[in-house]
């Protein structure tokens, strides 16, 4: 059984499959010993596997399928511990109405949270099904073997698990007490098994929410504000009303959407809507002075690390401020959500990274309850974070609600999403450090940034756009930002380095001119840019070889051990000079400062008449604990690398004090397919240490390396991104 | 109005207007997945079909413009169980993370073998320049699309 395609028969699924809403109980875990993973919020085992009559397991993660391969890599932890073929194991995935509750699919945490979960229930279902398996094989559970689903005993007595489906009750809570199988035992876990959801993807099946289309199906489209802020005036809708195929406008306040029957009829009225007279929202800052603003702004400020033990007399002293822009999630598929409304009840089909915090912004926005609101995970375009996903879903209930009944699809515009998908936030980044001795004896570091966490589920108001635009509003959630370790805009401002003297400060920056939220990895993009930019201006201060120096100041042998890789495998030569042209860096980072290892080299080639920076070859080397899937790891650590390579010299969201200007890739250029630089990945895998998360690792290395190359090839730093051909020619003179 | 378009070698008529941009009729008409829309404006490559072997942009082509045209889709080329060698060869690099970009890939990959058999890398890159892929795929997207140019030249 293909998992995913089982799970993608729409037409079975819309009958309205609407079970008890029972998973979701938060408060289950109140008052009882903690368990590991997503195992401590949602502790019951049924809730994680049932074991079928035909021999076959459905598995359900709250995680969702986001183009990382999870599914298949949760499907693999489960199918090892059951000891079943991946043939057998079914997989559903973020469905308010029958997965577990794990929030939101996001930071590199589901091989950590949900795989831990999958894995510690599945052994404990595997050892429940020899407890009953015994008795019937006249043999003790100590004595039973297991394999392809089947229980064996030395006396020959075989059971299989479809003749024990009908025994087996799981609605019981899990202990995490079953041990799971050494890793020296496993066949599927370590294994490159292909994805799979790739067959359907290259062959047109329907993988897509946008490919769906359920019978009686009509077209929306919203109609949005010219900019942040605006409102609507007035509104004459005679002429879209008179369109062709058009079958309702629904405005609500300076919310605006249209219905038609076919979709060029539907995108034809927005246009036409579109001509509204609005009334024009507050001025954004001005670009050039952009980072000076951030910082005038109101800031909670916490000093994250502070370590001071006295900086010898006589040290030298550098100081560096960088600074990252705006940057777009930018998906190739705009957001699109499918909703239908029937007896009151709506069911939303989104590629949200979280179903079940995007219900409880429905919820406020929507004014009806949590049990009257279904939303189920369906694939969409990569998000990379928190893009306009969550927003779709409540404009397409919003537009459904008016046509009971009928299921509506909304597929976002390209302008819709770059003009208001909430941004990876500006960052500004101020380094000061000493060395002396060959050593680095000082280092203080601030870093401003906007929120990175304004997603859905927020404490007050509602994070989904539309509800800001209704006639009754909802104001936006109060910013708000991870503590340590793991961070937001602070995100891996500590380095792991040791220093003796060491103090951190974030400023984290309230106000957001520009809507912001998660964009793949926080913070970290930017503060392993300047604190591994920062690293080889101070070794330069030294007279040391980046590569040295680093390893100098690490005690981590699994942080070593990634840097010493990815030199040897880009062929390292301390002594290798830069000739103006070519030149080549290392960035490092242990991701989170609890996530994955990753050691990256670049080489790059400057063409200093045009000033465009190419990135020629990478070398990667990863440490991630416990390798699930090596290919799907390989592929997530390569696909960060060039998407952070794309980031580092071309992404800059354009605005201007009247709004943003980035509204199609005119305007938001990316990596074309010429200039992505071939890419080598190596895998440390430790079998015997717990898997760590990977999406998001090497993004933080690959920037770092690309301009410490730069400086390399050029002896001139960049410290501002993006590394465009101007401020390329600017810094070369 | 109705309008006749072969597509994937069956003559369907479709109850749209001319100025229909043939990727809307494609997807919601003739219920066929692959093409995507991306842009609208013919910058991403998302929605590329063939029309009488060439790649082009469904999204900005209207369908009155090919009454007489071969339109050839994603699910043209191959299915599961008769894939055609670059669907095979997508497969066999795993070049896909989220996929969204990956008919876009395979149609311009495809027009791209059927004028040049055996491509080096660097024209496979060029062919694919106005594809965009957002995941990071497009090292294994090249090596697919060789690896296919190698298995047809095979056959």
């Amino acid at each position: 059984m293909n998992a995913v395609f089982s799970r993608r028969d729409f037409a079975k699924g819309f009958g309205g499959l609407v079970l008890a809403f029972t998973l979701d109980l938060p408060a289950l875990a109140q008052d009882k010993p903690k368990l590991p993973g997503s195992l401590d919020n949602n502790r019951m085992l049924d809730a994680w596997i049932r074991i079928n009559a035909d021999g076959t397991a459905t598995v359900f993660t709250g995680k969702v399928e986001l183009g990382q391969g999870i599914l298949t890599a949760l499907a693999q932890i489960a199918a090892e511990e059951l000891a079943l073929p991946l043939s057998r194991i079914a997989m559903i995935s973020g469905d308010t109405g029958r997965t577990p509750n794990e929030g939101v699919t996001s930071g590199s945490q589901s091989i950590e949270n949900s795989g831990t979960a999958l894995r510690l229930a599945a052994a404990e279902v595997r050892m429940i099904l020899l407890e009953i398996a015994a008795p019937r094989l006249a043999a003790s559970a100590e004595q039973l073997t297991v394999g392809d689903g089947v229980v064996s005993a030395p006396n020959g007595n075989k059971v299989t698990y479809g003749d024990l489906a009908s025994t087996i009750d799981l609605r019981r809570e899990a202990t995490a007490k079953a041990k799971p199988n050494p890793p020296g035992t496993h066949r599927i876990v370590g294994q490159s098994i292909a994805r799979f959801d790739i067959p359907g993807k290259v062959t047109g099946k329907a993988m897509y929410v946008q490919d769906m289309r359920p019978p009686g199906m009509v077209h929306g489209r919203v109609v949005r504000p010219p900019h942040y802020g605006a409102t609507l005036a007035s509104l004459d809708d005679a002429k879209a009303r008179a369109l062709a195929g058009v079958i309702a406008i629904v405005r609500d306040g300076s919310f605006l959407g249209v219905i038609a029957e076919r979709e060029e009829q539907a995108v034809r009225a927005r246009e036409v809507l579109a001509q509204a007279t609005w009334k024009d929202g507050p001025q954004l800052p001005d670009p050039a002075r952009l980072f000076a603003h951030l910082k005038s702004l109101p800031t909670k400020t916490s000093v994250i690390s502070d370590k001071q033990s006295g900086v010898p007399a006589g040290a030298r002293v550098l100081e560096a401020t960088y600074t990252k822009p705006y940057m777009a999630h930018a998906s190739v598929g705009p957001s699109c959500a499918l909703a239908l409304w029937q007896d009151g009840k709506v069911t939303v089909w989104t590629h949200s990274q979280g179903v079940f915090p995007l219900r409880a912004e429905l919820v406020k926005a929507l004014k009806v309850p949590a049990a009257s609101i279904r939303c189920i995970h369906v694939e969409g375009s990569g998000c990379y974070g928190h893009n306009g996903a969550d927003d779709v879903a409540l404009d397409a209930a919003l537009l459904a609600r008016a046509v009971p009944g009928k299921p509506v699809r909304l597929q976002w515009m390209r302008d819709d999403e770059f003009a208001w998908e909430p941004f990876g936030p500006a960052m500004s980044m101020q380094a000061k450090g000493a060395v002396a001795g060959g050593r680095i004896v000082d280092w203080q570091y601030e870093v401003w940034s906007n929120s990175h966490s304004t997603r859905p589920m927020s404490t007050s108001g509602a994070n989904v756009l539309a509800a800001w635009h209704l006639a009754e509003p909802q104001p936006m959630g109060p910013p708000t930002t991870p503590p340590q370790p793991a961070g937001g805009g602070d995100r891996n401002a500590i380095p792991l380095y040791d220093f003796p003297n060491q103090r951190v400060v974030h400023h984290f920056v309230q106000d957001m001119p520009l809507r912001v939220s998660a964009l793949r990895t926080l913070g970290a993009y930017a503060n392993v840019f300047a604190s591994e930019s920062f690293m080889d201006e101070l070794a330069a201060a030294a007279g040391a070889d980046p590569v040295a120096f680093r390893l100098a100041h690490l005690t981590d042998p699994r942080a070593k051990a990634v840097i010493e890789k990815a030199a040897e495998m880009a062929g390292w030569k301390p002594d290798q000079k830069g000739d103006g042209i070519r030149g080549r860096g290392i960035g490092f980072s242990k991701y989170k400062n609890l996530a994955c290892y990753v050691a990256v080299v670049a080489e790059v080639e400057v063409d200093r008449a045009s000033g465009r920076v190419r990135v020629t070859r990478s070398f990667a080397a990863t440490d991630a604990g416990l390798v699930i899937n090596p290919d799907g790891l390989i592929n997530q650590i390569e696909g960060g690398i060039i998407q952070g390579t794309s980031w580092t010299l071309h992404e800059e969201v354009q605005f201007a004090s009247t709004g943003i200007l980035s509204r199609d890739w005119s305007n938001y250029p990316i990596l074309t397919m010429p200039e992505v630089p071939h890419v080598t990945v190596a895998l440390i895998n430790r079998p015997s240490e717990r898997s760590l998360g990977a999406g998001e690792g090497s993004q933080g290395p690959i920037v770092a390396a690309i301009a410490n190359a730069f400086a390399h090839a050029t002896g001139k730093r960049i410290r501002e991104l993006p590394f465009h051909p101007a401020r390329v020619k600017a810094v070369l003179g | 109005m109705a309008v006749s378009l072969k597509v994937n070698g069956a003559v369907r008529s479709v109850p749209a207007e001319p100025d229909t941009p043939l990727l809307y009729v494609l997807r919601n008409d003739l219920e066929l997945n692959g093409a995507k829309f991306g842009c609208g404006a013919a910058q991403c490559g998302a929605c590329t079909v063939l029309v009488d072997g060439q790649a082009v942009r469904s999204c900005v082509t209207p369908i009155g413009a090919l009454a007489k045209a071969e339109i050839v889709t994603l699910e043209g080329l191959g299915t599961l169980d008769s894939l055609h060698p670059l669907q095979r060869a997508f497969i066999d690099e795993q070049a896909a993370q989220c996929g969204y970009c990956i008919n876009g890939m395979i149609m311009s990959a495809k027009a791209l073998l059927d004028r040049n058999p055996r491509p080096s890398e660097s024209d496979v890159r060029d062919a694919l320049t106005a594809n965009f892929c957002r995941c990071g795929t497009h090292n294994r997207i090249v090596r697919a699309v060789l690896r296919a140019a190698r298995e047809m030249g095979r056959t």
